[in-house]
C-alpha cells in the first residue's frame, strides 16, 4: 500500500514538475544542473537520510568492513557477476536511447560472460574487445527523452534519487528488469525471490566496500554531510545522463572566471 | 675605467635577463603530488603529516580563490570586514579538512596522464590514483589556475568527475539557506569545525 502511495506521489511530481522538451544536449545539461534541482521535501529527506545512516551503521558498514578484507579475486568475481546482471537493464536502455551499437556490444558481453565467464564471475568479454560498459537505467533514458529531474528525494534504504529517477526505478518492477522478471515476477523453476533480493543486498555491500574510505572520510570532514551526499549524487547523475566523463561539459566556468587573485 | 666598464656590462646584462620561468601545469601537479606522497609514506605521526601537508597546500592551492567560489553569490553582498573574517575562517577550515582527508592515505601513487587547456586561465591536468587491494583505481583531475604561469595554483580536485569545490559550494549554500543566508551562521559552523 505504502509502495503504491509512493509511486503515485512521485509519478505525480515527475509529471507536474517536469516539462517534456526536445532532446538538446545543452538543455539536458541545464535541466540536470545540481544547483537548480530543488529539495522540495528537505525535512523528510533529512529524516530519511538519518534513518539510512543508522541502517548503514548497523548493517552495511560492518558487513562491508569484513567484505573488503576478502582476497581481491573473490571481490572481483562478485563485482563482475553483479555487473553482468546489470547488463539486463542496461541493454533495453541502450536501445531506448538509440545507442544500438552499445546495445550490441553489451549483448555480446552478457552472452560471453554468462557462458564462458561462468555466470559472469570472469569478464572474458573484455579480452575479446567487448569493452566500454557503462550502466544505463530508466531514469537516464527518461532524461534522454527530455524529462527533467523534478525534486531531489532520499528514499528509505535505497538512498538519494530524484522524482524522475524514482519513476525510472519503479519501471524495473513493472516488467522493465528481466532479472526481476525471472526471479520475483514470474514463477520459474531456476530462480526465486531470494536470488533477486540477495543480489541487491550484495550489490549494496559491494558499493559500500568500494567506497568505504571515501564515505568515512567525507562524513568526517563535511560541514553538512547530507548536502555533500546530495551534491555528489546529483553531479554523478548529470554525468551519467550526458554519458560524458568530460568535466568541461558538466561544469559552469562562469563562477570561476570572475574570481581573480 | 675597467671596473666601470665591467659594472656597466653587468648592469646591462641584468637588465636584459629574463627571470620569468613558466611552470607547466602537469609538471606542477606531478611535483606537488610527489611532495605529498613523500610525506604520506614517512614514518611520522598523523598530526605531523597533517602539519606538513598544510604547508604544501598553502604554497600550491589558491585557498582564497576557492573560498570565494565556495561562498557563491553571497560573496557579492557581504562587506569587507565580513570578507576578511570569512577568508581567515575558511583557510583554517580548508587546511584542516584538506590535510585530514589526505592523511588517511598511505603511500598513494598518482600518475599524471595528460592535460587539457580550457582557457588562458585554466588547465585541467588528468591523473590516476593507482588502485590497491582495498580500493579501485581512481581518476583525479586537477583544475589549475594558470593566470600567473610562473605560479600556477590548484583550484579544484575532480574525483571521478565529481568536483570537490562544487560539492563544498553546495554544502555552504545549504548551511546559508537553512539560516536565512546569515553569514554569521556559516562563521559559527566554520569555527566549530576548526575547533574540533
Amino acid at each position: 500500500m505504502i509502495k503504491k502511495i509512493l509511486i503515485i506521489i512521485f509519478t505525480t511530481y515527475a509529471l507536474t514538475v517536469n516539462v517534456i522538451a526536445s532532446d538538446d544536449g545543452e538543455l539536458t545539461l541545464k535541466k540536470n544542473d545540481p544547483a537548480i534541482i530543488e529539495d522540495c521535501f528537505e525535512n523528510f529527506n533529512r529524516a530519511t537520510f538519518k534513518f539510512n545512516q543508522a541502517l548503514d551503521g548497523v548493517i552495511f558498514q560492518p558487513i562491508a568492513s569484513v567484505y573488503r578484507k576478502l582476497p581481491s579475486p573473490a571481490k572481483a568475481g562478485v563485482s563482475n557477476s553483479l555487473e553482468n546482471i546489470s547488463h539486463l537493464i542496461t541493454i533495453p536502455n541502450n536501445l531506448i536511447q538509440g545507442d544500438f551499437k552499445q546495445a550490441g556490444i553489451n549483448t555480446g558481453r552478457f552472452l560471453v560472460n554468462t557462458t564462458i565467464g561462468v555466470l559472469g564471475l570472469f569478464d572474458v568479454a573484455q579480452h575479446l574487445g567487448l569493452t566500454g560498459f557503462e550502466k544505463e537505467d530508466y531514469g537516464q533514458s527518461l532524461a534522454s527523452l527530455g524529462v527533467g529531474p523534478g525534486c531531489y528525494v532520499v528514499l528509505p534504504i535505497l538512498g538519494p534519487s530524484t522524482a524522475r529517477d524514482t519513476v525510472g526505478s519503479t519501471l524495473n518492477f513493472l516488467g522493465g528488469d528481466p532479472w526481476y522478471n525471472v526471479t520475483v515476477r514470474n514463477d520459474t523453476q531456476y530462480f526465486n525471490e531470494a536470488n533477486y533480493y540477495s543480489s541487491k543486498g550484495v550489490s549494496g555491500v559491494d558499493f559500500r566496500a568500494k567506497n568505504y574510505d571515501s564515505i568515512e572520510n567525507l562524513e568526517k570532514n563535511s560541514l553538512d554531510f547530507y548536502a555533500s551526499v546530495k551534491s555528489l549524487y546529483l553531479q554523478d547523475r548529470q554525468q551519467k545522463i550526458l554519458n560524458t566523463k568530460k568535466i568541461i561539459e558538466t561544469q559552469d566556468d562562469s563562477d570561476w572566471e570572475e574570481i581573480s587573485q | 675605467m675597467k671596473i666601470k666598464r665591467i659594472v656597466l656590462l653587468v648592469f646591462l646584462y641584468l637588465l636584459n635577463c629574463n627571470y620569468s620561468y613558466s611552470i607547466e601545469p602537469e609538471i606542477f601537479v606531478q611535483s606537488t603530488v610527489n611532495r605529498a606522497s613523500k610525506i604520506l609514506s614517512e614514518n611520522i605521526s598523523k598530526e605531523k603529516k597533517m602539519d606538513e601537508l598544510k604547508l604544501i597546500a598553502k604554497e600550491t592551492v589558491d585557498i582564497r580563490g576557492i573560498g570565494f567560489y565556495t561562498l557563491g553569490p553571497v560573496r557579492k553582498v557581504i562587506n569587507n570586514e565580513q570578507k576578511k573574517k570569512y577568508i581567515v575562517l575558511f583557510e583554517k577550515y580548508f587546511l584542516k579538512s584538506f590535510s585530514s582527508r589526505l592523511a588517511e592515505y598511505t603511500n598513494p601513487e598518482i600518475d599524471v596522464q595528460s592535460k587539457e587547456i580550457l582557457s588562458e586561465n585554466y588547465t585541467i591536468v588528468n591523473s590516476i590514483l593507482k588502485g590497491t587491494a582495498q580500493r579501485p583505481e581512481v581518476k583525479i583531475d586537477w583544475r589549475i589556475y594558470t593566470k600567473n604561469s610562473e605560479n600556477p595554483l590548484i583550484r579544484d580536485l575532480i574525483i571521478e568527475g565529481l568536483s570537490l569545490a562544487r560539492t563544498q559550494k553546495e554544502e555552504f549554500s545549504s548551511i546559508l539557506n537553512s539560516n536565512d543566508n546569515d553569514i554569521n551562521a556559516l562563521f559559527r559552523t566554520l569555527e566549530e569545525f576548526s575547533k574540533n
